[in-house]
């Protein structure tokens, strides 16, 4: 499983990488944890002549929280985000979200960044970023600009990004009340049959706000409104429940595949997405 | 392009130079380069772990790894924790409970567990089994695996104390 050959680059700085990726066009890539890409080109499916490794590129690899955003480096490993107490505190979803990604290598070399740039529609962070409604910032030659996470994703392995633009990191406004992410899986390093990120807040009983997001049920993940709005208001009961499932089966598009038929993906999508508002709700 | 490319990587603490392309996956430049046989290739798809390394303190399947990402990075492999006359407290944990049958999966176990066990000196069997769940194993039913690293934290953590 040897990928087709290619030039290597590892610059220290953005400026390096941009101007590669100027340079070359559609022939070159940025690779960072390469554990999306390295499968991928190992299969011939990518073919990247001229490969740019993040690694060395200095100012990505920070998280920092503040007193209302949270900012996460693009380099910022599945195993950096389980390993911070103080993300885990101010956002305790992302911890419980990285624990369900791949398996322990796998998550010392996996980024943020690849992951939400990937565009795979089985990775776990699209959708968790789409419940948090967070950002993610490009730089390209013409500067930078933000991108909604829920504006981000048109198509499988399609996104907003431009080929010569590199994502640098994303930001998180902090989140309320109550959370969950729930991910149903063949087995351990497998991904998502079906997925859900939800955040909720209650006030007084009553369900205040509700944000709500699918994996891997559709070529992109799903940010379903109808499905959040259907708690709103409510106490969160058996019928608001079974709003909000309907609502959310309404937004998806599963496919089949070795997963399972499409009755089955609706199926689990709904088992999924009711633990998660259950176990959201129990702790909000 | 894509010539071949001045490489120097630390392998068990001696320094290796040579050349190689880029493209060249780590666990052929470990195994057929600098025959360091010890990681095994179990699936060459990222999957079973038979190919761990511990590169600068992080547990990586060498097969997921292109030689040129691990230019200037420090590596041990199982060669480099104990051998036949000066076992690691792991080696000779998973020789007295039976951690292997076939033993083709037990280098990228052992390795693995040497992280895992920095990381929780002293884990639960549900640690255990979460932090070992990169690795596969065709034979033992993981049981006896669970047991001799359990075995090897006890005697780790007992010899600290004495230390101390
Ligand atoms: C066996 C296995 C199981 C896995 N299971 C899961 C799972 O359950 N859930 C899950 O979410 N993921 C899973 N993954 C994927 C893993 O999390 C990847 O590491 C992650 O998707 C990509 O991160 P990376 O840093 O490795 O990206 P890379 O592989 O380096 O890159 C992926 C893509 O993103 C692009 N890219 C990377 N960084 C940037 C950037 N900063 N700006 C612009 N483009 C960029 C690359 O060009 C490439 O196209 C699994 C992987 C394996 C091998
Ligand atoms: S050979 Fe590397 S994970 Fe199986
Ligand atoms: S001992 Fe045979 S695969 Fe584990």
């Amino acid at each position: 499983m040897i990928p087709a050959a290619f030039e290597y680059y590892r610059p220290k700085d953005m400026a390096g990488v941009l101007s590669i990726l100027e340079e070359h066009g559609d022939d070159a890539r940025v690779m960072a944890g390469g554990h999306s890409l390295i499968p991928m080109m190992k299969l011939r499916l990518a073919n990247v002549p001229h490969l740019i490794d993040l690694q060395d590129v200095d100012g990505m690899s920070g998280i920092d929280v503040s007193t209302d955003s949270i900012r996460v480096g693009a380099l910022v490993t599945q195993a950096d985000i389980i390993d911070n107490e103080r993300l885990t505190e101010a956002a305790p979803i992302l911890k419980e979200a990285a624990l369900q990604i791949a398996d322990p290598q796998i998550r010392y070399m996996g980024t943020v960044g690849g992951n939400v740039a990937n565009g795979d529609p089985g990775n776990d962070m699209p959708g968790l970023m789409q419940c948090l409604d967070a950002v993610f910032t490009v730089v390209g030659a013409g500067g930078e600009r933000n991108i909604s996470a829920r504006d981000f994703y048109e198509a499988a392995y399609m996104t907003a990004r431009e080929d010569e633009e590199v994502l640098t990191s994303v930001t998180i406004p902090l989140p309320k009340g109550g959370y969950a992410y729930e991910k149903q899986k063949r087995k351990i390093g497998d991904y998502a049959t079906a997925a859900a990120a939800v955040q909720i807040i209650k006030d007084d009983g009553v369900c205040g706000s509700a944000s709500i997001a699918m994996t891997n049920l559709s070529d992109t993940p799903i940010f379903s409104e109808a499905a959040g709005a259907a708690l709103v208001g409510t106490t969160v009961d058996a019928a608001a429940l079974d709003a909000a499932v309907t609502a959310m089966l309404g937004d998806i598009d599963p496919t089949e595949d070795n997963r399972g038929p499409v009755a089955f993906k609706n199926h689990v999508a709904g088992v999924i997405l009711r633990r998660a508002v259950e176990r959201a709700w129990s702790r909000a | 392009m894509s010539k071949k490319q001045h490489y120097a990587i630390t392998v068990n603490g001696k320094e290796e130079e040579f050349l190689a392309e880029p493209r060249e996956l780590l666990i052929y430049t470990l195994r057929e380069r600098l025959n360091i046989t010890g990681p095994h290739i179990g699936c060459e798809t990222s999957h079973c772990g038979a190919c761990t390394v511990t590169i600068d303190g992080k547990s990586v399947k060498a097969c997921t790894m292109f030689v040129a990402q691990a230019n200037g990075k420090d590596i041990t492999t199982i060669e480099g924790i104990g051998g036949p006359d000066n076992l690691h407290p792991l080696q000779n944990a998973f020789k007295e409970h039976h951690g292997l049958q076939c033993g083709y999966c037990t280098p990228g176990m052992i390795i693995r567990a040497t992280k895992l066990l920095e990381e929780i000196p002293n884990p639960t069997e549900e640690e255990i089994r979460f932090g070992m769940s990169g690795n596969i194993c065709r034979c033992t039913g993981y049981q006896n695996i669970v047991k001799s690293i359990q075995a090897a934290a006890a005697e780790m953590n007992a010899a600290k104390e004495a230390a101390e």
